[in-house]
């Protein structure tokens, strides 16, 4: 499935915009203005970018840590997600939930996410019930890591989509290591994307660093599912560039697996498949990253200035009808 | 060993005026699915077995002729998706109505309701309008894994609700309340009490239980039985034994666990100043510490004994007769407890 130019710019502006905001929020981090653990998405532009675009508006997604690219595209403004990282009331969860977690709004499709994984899974499979229960011609996609792919509740749910052929897709990101775990010992499975035989759904793999690729597989199952054809995994090969959170260095990842995946950069990767079909206009390109940095300059500072939540606000919004109500 | 029949030798009928229908606990369980159902096409009963089987039970038994595979819901075994799977259904405007076969089960699902289901209005806004029907407790000779009463898990966590029915009358009347809450709610439902307390059962919008509101069942001046559950029934038993007696007792019913009606305890205890807590769920880390703590706190000058707990021991539920019967809160034990804090 080829992209629109449409498609292909905002893959573009977001892909690079999701790396420079990264690399602000890590000087941030260690400035001491984002709190708690800060994970990196680098390497994962292109399937955050490039699964979400495969979307339409009235999809639903229910993402992960190293998906923020998945965030911009859908819609969530980046002064909100620097507000959240920054504990500030402008964020989704208004402060309470830690900087990446919880970064749900469904007036815009995103189902925010606990620490605990895998735990969205589920909850986008219901999600994905109710299109089907409503006949709506919706569907729903969420993501999985290599590390929690091996918990019981992703069975659970690869098995309830594969029972009752619901209009979902589960994008795998295997990104070789959770923490410091190698995929090894996960799993003897070394392509995760076998598994999907287990529950009678397809399961390809595609190579994650590949804007096209995850893009094309991501469009062919959301239109599957859309038909009625149920649920697809996608198995996203890719690597952790950074440490599990900023604080590990990740010395036990051999440096020769980080060259052989540094060489397989995905932006770099784009822009060469955009210059090789003639698609890339380098002064525009130029023009590109100057907004992008002016944009990130926007967010941080919206959320420098933003206030902290009120604590007279701490016991607001435990129950969907208590006093003062949910956050804003 | 049959759930669904011939383990009741003897039936209690609860009698009232004024309300034509009468009907066994479980069926009041299922007039409140079907008449939600009925009124609020959101609606949806969602488990295993629940469907063209009607339920371990038999309590969903018709729902699936009436509404259909669409929404009353055979799922595959898996509660902890079946919980994560509601949440998604809530979040897109369904109103699902999960039922664990045993309320033993429910631990396996237990992360997707205590870190996803209760944390995610607070964290980011969005309502959660789930209820989990929990068939607890023991008394059907169950054994260890068909008999236990985890409400203090729940109790214990923000943004639950946690629901014990009692009556026939309050299975219903609770139950709709929760389907309409916007909150996560867990149910706990008595399977000793399915098919062996009848009692008068209210229609239509009638008989409607708001959750966090006690009820005095039996008024009394002597001394409060603080209580929930089945054991609601066996404490008015209890002091019917204690009425020939000349004791007037009162029995409270606690009906919600959280949010707890702290009012109507303490109100009830500074009226009789004694207060004896029974629940069929083990002692430590129990409902009955915190209703212990709540009463010392804020009732200690209307006091006249010591606040009295009795609960089962800190054992698995056993299975044999025998044990079970010494392992369970009873009538007897009540009455028992209740006469020595009478007398102090
Ligand atoms: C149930 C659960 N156990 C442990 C953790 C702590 N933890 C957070 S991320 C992570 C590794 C996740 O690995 P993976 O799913 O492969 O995603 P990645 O971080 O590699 O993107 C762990 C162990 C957690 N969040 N949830």
């Amino acid at each position: 499935m080829d992209p629109t130019p449409e498609v292909l710019r905002r893959a573009h502006y977001w892909m690079r915009f999701a790396r420079a905001f990264d690399d602000r929020c890590i000087t941030m981090y260690k400035q001491g203005k984002i709190a708690g653990g800060y994970f990196s998405q680098l390497g994962h532009e292109a399937i955050s970018v490039g699964a979400s675009l495969a979307l339409g508006s009235a999809d639903i997604i229910a993402p992960m840590h190293r998906d923020v690219g998945a965030y911009f595209v859908r819609g969530l403004t980046p002064r909100r997600v620097a507000a959240q990282y920054y504990g500030r009331a402008a964020g989704p969860s208004g402060g309470r939930d830690a900087n990446m977690h919880g970064l749900g709004d469904l007036s815009i499709g995103i189902v925010g996410f606990v620490s605990h994984l895998p735990q969205s899974l589920p909850v986008a499979a219901g999600i994905a019930h109710a299109f089907k229960l409503k006949r709506e011609p919706r569907v729903a996609m969420t993501f999985v890591g290599d590390g929690s792919a091996s918990e019981g509740l992703a069975h659970e749910t690869l098995n309830w989509a594969g029972v009752f052929q619901l209009p979902i897709v589960f994008i795998v990101e295997n990104n070789q290591y959770a923490y410091s775990t190698p995929l090894a010992r996960q799993t003897r499975v070394p392509d995760l994307a076998r598994r999907a035989d287990g529950y009678g759904i397809p399961g390809l793999i595609v190579d994650g660093n590949d804007f096209f690729a995850v893009f094309t597989a991501a469009s062919e199952a959301v239109e599957r599912a859309r038909a009625g054809g149920g649920p697809t995994l996608i198995e996203c090969k890719t690597m952790r560039m950074r440490g599990h959170a900023i604080h590990d260095n990740m010395a036990y990842v051999p440096p020769e697996l980080i060259a052989e995946w540094q060489a397989r950069d995905p932006i770099i990767r784009f822009e060469e498949q955009m210059r090789a079909r003639g698609q890339l206009d380098e002064g525009a390109l130029e023009e590109m990253i100057g907004q992008i940095e002016t944009d990130i300059d926007d967010a941080l500072a919206f959320a420098d200035q933003a206030p902290y939540p009120d604590p007279a606000t701490l016991r607001f919004g435990v129950y969907a009808d208590s006093a003062g109500g949910g956050v804003a | 060993m049959t759930w669904d029949q011939g383990i009741h030798k003897s039936v209690t009928t609860l009698h009232a005026t004024g309300v034509a229908r009468e009907m066994t606990y479980l069926e009041a369980v299922r007039d409140a699915l079907q008449y939600e159902m009925r009124r609020d096409p959101r609606v949806l009963v969602i488990g295993e077995d629940v469907g063209i089987y009607g339920g371990a039970f038999k309590l969903t038994q018709g729902l699936f002729e009436e509404f259909g595979g669409e929404r009353v819901i055979d799922t595959p075994m898996s509660e902890a998706c079946l919980i994560g799977a509601a949440v998604g259904m809530a979040f897109m405007g369904l109103r699902p109505v999960v039922e664990m076969q045993f309320a033993d089960f429910i631990s396996t699902g237990f992360d997707t309701i205590v870190q996803f289901a209760a944390t995610n209005h607070y964290r980011w806004g969005s309502a959660v309008p789930i209820v989990i029907r929990a068939p607890s407790g023991g008394g059907l000779r169950g054994g260890p894994f068909h008999s236990q009463n985890p409400e203090a898990w729940f109790a214990h966590v923000p943004g639950l609700k946690v629901v014990a029915a009692a009556t026939p009358a309050d299975a219903r009347g609770l139950l709709i309340s929760a389907i309409r809450d916007p909150n996560p709610v867990i149910f706990f439902e008595y399977k000793f009490l399915y098919r062996s307390l009848r009692g008068p059962v209210p229609d239509g919008e009638d008989g409607l239980v708001p959750l966090g509101s006690a009820a005095i069942v039996r008024r009394g001046a002597d001394l409060s039985i603080i209580t929930y559950g089945a054991m609601v029934s066996e404490a008015l038993a209890a002091s019917d034994t204690l009425a020939a007696e000349d004791w007037n007792v009162e029995v409270l019913d606690l009906r919600t666990l959280k949010p707890l009606d702290t009012e109507a305890v303490l109100e009830s205890v500074r009226r009789t100043g004694k207060a004896l807590i029974v629940h069929e769920a083990n002692l430590t880390g129990g409902i009955g510490g915190e209703v212990a703590a709540l009463i010392s706190q804020h009732a200690f000058e209307s006091l006249d004994g010591p606040i009295t707990r009795l609960a089962a021991p800190d054992t698995p539920v056993p299975y044999t007769p025998p044990l079970e019967d010494a392992y369970r809160p009873n009538r007897q034990k009540i009455a028992e407890a209740a006469r020595a804090l009478l007398k102090y």
